[in-house]
Formats: structure tokens, sequence, C-alpha cells
């Protein structure tokens, strides 16, 4: 079993809190994993992406190849498209509505939302909006954790303990919250497949 | 002994710590920076107080690294590719020195690009210099790598330098730990003129560098680094050092491999298992994360004998990173190379801050500068040469750490007056002060901006260590203390700000303008909240 995954967003929008609970759940599983990320120049402001890795037997590459791509994770719209050529054929695409406009040409967010809409399986989801309505407007990365999940062959339960080990030092309420908002991007992912 | 989730970073640290290393010494520097963030976040660094501050440059870092081993200790040296042009006085005199404890430097190339000013090939220097070198292929081999390079330092009295890229550097997975070594005693060389330089010495100490090479060949063909792995189809024998490796091994997932690999992680190159692979197969593919180093030295000029493909013959591309897909490529193999992107996806380049200190520095300068014309601004490496972009299109030069001062000094010489030079504070203590001497020496009518926001902020902020003494070390040089301007650079004193710019700019003299207030991205940083109290800096 392999599941190779690239997470996409904004360079401060923390992908990065997402790589290390899958990493923690994968660890969890016994499994190999590896997971690539930029550093320096790509993080002010940038396009920023992590190759994240996750498989029964040991890995080779860092770098997923091209065309090879089990799920595409963005935290923002226009990103998730960016990287579309390392998608497999019928791979997920999972991706934030809310846009991160921050450079003077960014496209209409309804265009950039009907490019996705082109893909065979995707997931749109309003990940801040839920993230608002449970109360903490920063686990939007998490709820768009929990509704790529359904996509792993791993366990939702390992999901919910990698968030606990994450998070735990940072105390039990955002614990909870981050859970719920895992929970939340699941029951949205479900729904919507 | 356990099981660690490292970064290839992290993994040369943590292998540095249990291999018994006494000091770390180095400059941030993308993608190194991680690997002495490690050791300053280690408990076990800091019980056994292993030294782990930051030094001013990489020169210094690796002077100072040198002075660890003359004493007998084990020490580890970090930089980016390009941070080892800065330390190669150093380096390449380290290989003639010799060591005492064992002295391990550390180089992180950056093939692509993806945070430099060029993909410069560190396995150049260690050739260049003559030292053994280490290349690993996973975050695994790193941690051996930097476990057991002091001991091979030791063993041939030569530093050992090893060298990773971006890919390695900065991709995480599992590692297992070694049992973790004691540190050195303090002792002095027992060759008391060793590290003493003078002609007639530094011939006979070459002479043992030239003499050892030998024994430095032999050590790589036996080493578990290196591995030749035969194969039944000698159409084509495959070498592949460092991650290039991992790219080759990729493409055999659900395929047999029945070429003969070697694959390398210890240089000189194996000599005898070149030779055999040379001898046995009709073709050789040569895949380097990095320059063609291997492939050139096998290729030669005349392509008698077994055809080398690679970089040089358009097998692989030139320059950029290595990846699966181009390996596949190289390989024969049915792949893809790129795709589609709808068009409605625009770049997304990297810009400063929303609030950074340099947007309101360059604010003023583009106003101050619109009478005299563009052209004129000299910068250097950090955040703030992202003022070349839009909308700001405030800088014209940058080229390598304190290139600004200096550069400017020589565009005013040549009669382009003002010249401005814009210099981060951090890059000032690295490289700018020397520049700076030049120019208050000739009176040179340059004017230079400190624009300090109190960190090493591309890196991720580390400590400056210009903090609180900029103003003092100005002086010290010879800046007419009525020529140094401090401001804070924010939107309510534009006007002030440009005023005081104009009337440097018209200055025909050495002026300092210091455009201070401390980086957006900080302010959660406690130590330094504490260093500005103490500085009495807001």
């Amino acid at each position: 079993m392999k599941t190779d995954i690239i997470l996409a967003g904004v360079g401060g929008q923390g992908i990065l809190s997402i790589a290390a609970t899958i990493g923690m759940a994968a660890l969890h599983n016994d499994l190999h994993l590896k997971q690539a990320e930029v550093h320096g120049m790509s993080q002010r402001g940038g396009a920023v992406q992590s190759n994240m890795r996750i498989s029964d037997k040991p890995i080779a590459s860092d770098l997923i190849p091209m065309g090879a791509a089990d799920i595409i994770l963005s935290v923002e719209p226009m990103e998730s498209l960016r990287y579309l050529p390392f998608l497999k054929e019928g791979g997920w695409v999972v991706t934030n509505t809310t846009p991160f406009i921050n450079i003077p040409n960014y496209p209409e967010v309804e265009d950039v939302m009907t490019e996705v809409k082109k893909q065979k399986n995707f997931i749109a989801i309003d990940a801040d909006k839920i993230a608002s309505e449970l109360g903490s407007k920063r686990s939007s990365n998490i709820v768009m954790l929990g509704a790529a999940s359904p996509f792993f062959e791993i366990s939702f339960e390992s999901f919910e303990e990698g968030i606990r080990q994450i998070f735990g030092r940072k105390g039990e309420d955002i614990v909870n919250t981050n859970l719920k908002a895992l929970r939340a991007g699941r029951e949205f992912a479900e729904k919507n497949r | 002994m356990q099981k660690l989730l490292l970064l290839g970073d992290e993994a040369i640290a943590q292998g540095a710590l249990d291999g018994g290393m006494s000091g770390i010494y180095a400059y941030p520097g993308t993608p190194s920076t991680e690997i002495t963030e490690y050791v300053q976040g280690s408990k076990f660094a800091e019980e056994k107080n292993i030294h782990r501050q930051w030094s001013a440059n990489e020169k210094t870092a690796m002077e100072s690294a040198l002075g660890m081993s003359y004493a007998g200790k084990r020490a580890m040296v970090c930089m980016k590719h390009v941070g080892l042009n800065v330390a190669a006085d150093a380096f390449v005199n380290s290989a003639i020195t010799g060591v005492n404890g064992g002295l391990v430097v550390v180089s992180a190339d950056d093939p692509s690009m993806h945070s430099s000013q060029n993909e410069q090939d560190s396995r150049f220097y260690g050739n260049f210099a003559m030292m053994p070198m280490l290349e690993p292929v996973d975050q695994q081999e790193a941690y051996e790598m930097s476990y057991h390079g002091f001991e091979l330092s030791e063993k041939f009295k030569l530093p050992v330098l090893l060298k990773v890229t971006t890919r390695l550097a900065h991709s995480r997975a599992g590692v297992q730990t070694m049992e973790q070594k004691a540190e050195n005693e303090v002792s002095i060389p027992s060759n008391p003129t060793q590290f003493v330089l003078l002609p007639h010495i530094a011939r006979k100490q070459y002479k043992t560098l030239l003499g050892i090479q030998g024994a430095l060949e032999e050590a790589s063909e036996e080493s578990k680094f290196n591995k030749y792995i035969d194969g039944s189809d000698k159409s084509l024998g495959i070498i592949a050092p460092g991650i290039a490796y991992n790219y080759l091994m990729e493409n055999f997932q659900d395929r047999e491999l029945n070429n003969p690999v070697l694959k390398i992680g210890q240089y000189p190159i194996p000599r005898k298992q070149i030779m055999k692979m040379i001898e046995e197969c009709d073709r050789i593919l040569v895949l380097e994360e990095g320059a063609p180093i291997i492939e050139e030295s096998l290729k030669g000029y005349q392509e008698a004998g077994t055809p080398i493909s690679g970089r040089l013959d358009g097998t692989l591309p030139r320059d950029g990173e290595l990846n699966p897909n181009l390996v596949a490529k190289a390989l024969g193999f049915e792949t893809v190379l790129d795709g589609e992107i709808p068009e409605l996806v625009k770049n997304r380049p990297p810009s400063m801050c929303v609030g950074c200190g340099h947007i309101d520095a360059y604010e003023a300068l583009n106003e101050s500068l619109k009478e005299y014309g563009v052209g004129r601004v000299f910068s250097d490496i950090g955040c703030y040469t992202l003022g070349a972009l839009p909308p700001y299109n405030a800088i014209n030069s940058c080229v390598d750490m304190g290139a600004s001062i200096t550069m400017a000094k020589g565009a005013a010489d040549a009669g382009l007056i003002p010249a401005v030079a814009v210099i981060g504070d951090s890059t000032f203590t690295h490289s700018g002060m020397t520049g700076l001497i030049d120019c208050v020496s000739e009176n040179t009518p340059v004017t230079i901006i400190i624009s300090d926001n109190y960190t090493t902020g591309m890196t991720g902020g580390q400590d400056s260590k210009a903090l609180g003494k900029i103003e003092d070390i100005c002086k010290g040089i010879g800046v007419d203390p009525d020529h140094i301007r401090v401001f804070k650079p924010l939107k309510k004193n534009m006007d002030e700000m440009v005023q005081i710019m104009k009337e440097e700019l018209a200055y025909k003299g050495v002026s300092v303008i210091i455009p201070r207030r401390q980086c957006v991205q900080t302010m959660k940083n406690k130590k330094l909240a504490e260093q500005l109290k103490e500085l009495n800096l807001k």
C-alpha cells in the first residue's frame, strides 16, 4: 500500500502542521514515511508545497514522481491547481475554497473553482467557514486534513491519535477543537464524495 | 538508541551529537540552517555545554572549528554551498595543516537554486582541497556519516567534507540512532609545527597530503557507503552518488533492475569498482545531483572505450535538480516531464511580509532617488533582496554577502554618484564591515543603508551579531557621526525619512543610514525581547 500526497498552500498557512499530523498517524501504523518540504525564500508569502509519501515498503525517492500523486491536499484553491501535473489518473483534489489573495492578478475565485470541478475526483470545502463555526479559525488546516482523510488507507483513529500527539502539549481544549475540526472535515468529504 | 523522525539536517546534527562532537560552528544558510538549530534546541547539547552559537560568517566558523580541532576535540562546521566560498581560504588550508580532533565540514548544496544565487557543487572544493568526502543517500546515512565522520577524519588526520542537497536536508524520514560516544579530551597536536604554514613547513605537509591520496582511495574502495550491485545486463552500467540513487531505485519499484549499479557515498570515487564497470559494460550512465563531476572525470576529451552518458551529452539536463521522471527518461522509460497547468494559475513569488520595515525604507529610498534616476542601488542577501520585485523595483544588484557596499564603492569610483548600498544588519557583520573600511579610507561618496531588523531574517530569525552595535562599529571604522542617521521606518515618518535620505544622497562622503525596526516575524521571540530591553532598543 502506498499513498503519495502533495500538500499545497501559501507560506504561513500551516501545511507543515498537517504534514506533522499525517506523519504521526503513519508512524502509529508502523508505516514507512518520507516528507520533503522547502524552507527559506519560499516561506515569505509565496507558494509552498510539501511532498508526503507513506508506504508499507521502504521508500526510495523523497520527491513524488509526476503523474503519481494520489492526493493533492490544498489549503488554498488556486494552489490546488498548480500541481495538477503530479496527480495520477483518478487522483483526488481536496481543496479549501477560501482564497488567499496576496498578488495583484489573482483570478476570479469562481473561475478557479470551475477548474477544480473539472477534475474527476474532487472535494471543495469552505474550511475557513467550518473552522469559524467551530470557534477556531486557526484549525481550518485540520478541517482540510479531515476532508482528505477518507482517501488514505489509514484509519481515522490514527489521525485522531496524531492530533493528540501533535497538539497535546497545547492543552486539552486545543486538542478537542482540532479533533472537532478533523471530524467536521471528514463528515463533509463523506457526504460530498 | 531510538528511532526518530528527522530531517536530513536533523539527522546530521543528531549523528554529530552521538558521535562525540564538542562544538558546532555555522552561519545560517538554506538548506543548512536546521543542523545548528537542532543542536541549539537539544537538551543533551545544553547539558554537555556543546558550543552552538552562530558565528559572524562561514570563515570565522571554519577557523573556530579548526581551532577546536587543534585543541584535540571534535568539531563540525555547517554552511550552504556558497558559504563554502566564504570559508574557502581556511577550508583549503585546513587540508594542508590537517587536524587533531576530528573535523567535519558540512556543505549543503541547492540544485535548482530554491533559495540561492547559484547551484555550485561543493564536491569541487573537496577535490580541490584533496580531502575525503561523504555524500548520503538518505536520512539514515546522513546520521551515520555524521556519526562516523569524526573517526574518518581522525584516521587520516584530515578534515572530511559532508555534502548534502536540499531534497535530503529538508526531507523527513525515520532514523535509527546509535550508541553515544564520549567527547575527546583537550590535547595539543603532537607535531608542534603542524599548523604553522610557513613555506618550508607547508611544502612538507603538502607532500604528506599528496602521499595519502592512495590510502583515501583504498578507504573508498572498502567503504560501506560505496556499493557495487552487480547485474546481468551489461549493455548499461549506472553510477549514482548521493540521492540520485533514490531516483534510480524509484524507477525500479515494479520493474527488475538487471544493470550493474555503483552507489557512491564516499570520495575519492572508488577506482576498483569504477574500472570494473568500465571494463564490463558497453555504456555508462552517470546520475549526479549537482554538477557532472564524476561524469566529466570519466569522460575525458577522447571518447575512446566505454561511452559515458549524463548531463554532458543531453541524456539529463545540464542544470537543475534531478527527480524520478528525469531519471526515468534517461533510462529510456516512458514518463511525463511536464504537464499543463490551467492558465489562470498565476505566479505567487515570495514577498516581504505585511508590515515589514524594509518596505517603508524602500518607499523612502525610491522617493528620494527620483531626481537622480534609476540603476544605482546595490543590494545584498536577505529578505530585503525581495525589494527587487514589483511593486518596489528598488534594487539593481545582489551578488554575494557584503557586495552591496563594495559594488557601490566601485560604481562611485567610476563616477556613478550617488551610489547607494542596501544591506541588512546580519549581512553587515558577516561581510559588510571590511567594505565600509575601504569606503572610509578613501572617503568615497556612498550612501550605505543598513536596514536593521534585529535578526537574520530570511533563514528564520536567527541571532544577529550586529544587535545594538551598528553605530559604534561605524564610528569605530571612522564614519563621521554627523552622517550616521537613524530612524524608525514607518509610514507616519515618511516625510522625515525622505528628508534624511535626500540630505545624505547629496553629501559627498560616506553616509550610513540605519532604518531600524524589529522584524515582524520575530515578535514572539522572548530571548530577543529581553535583549532589546537590556539594550534599550524598541
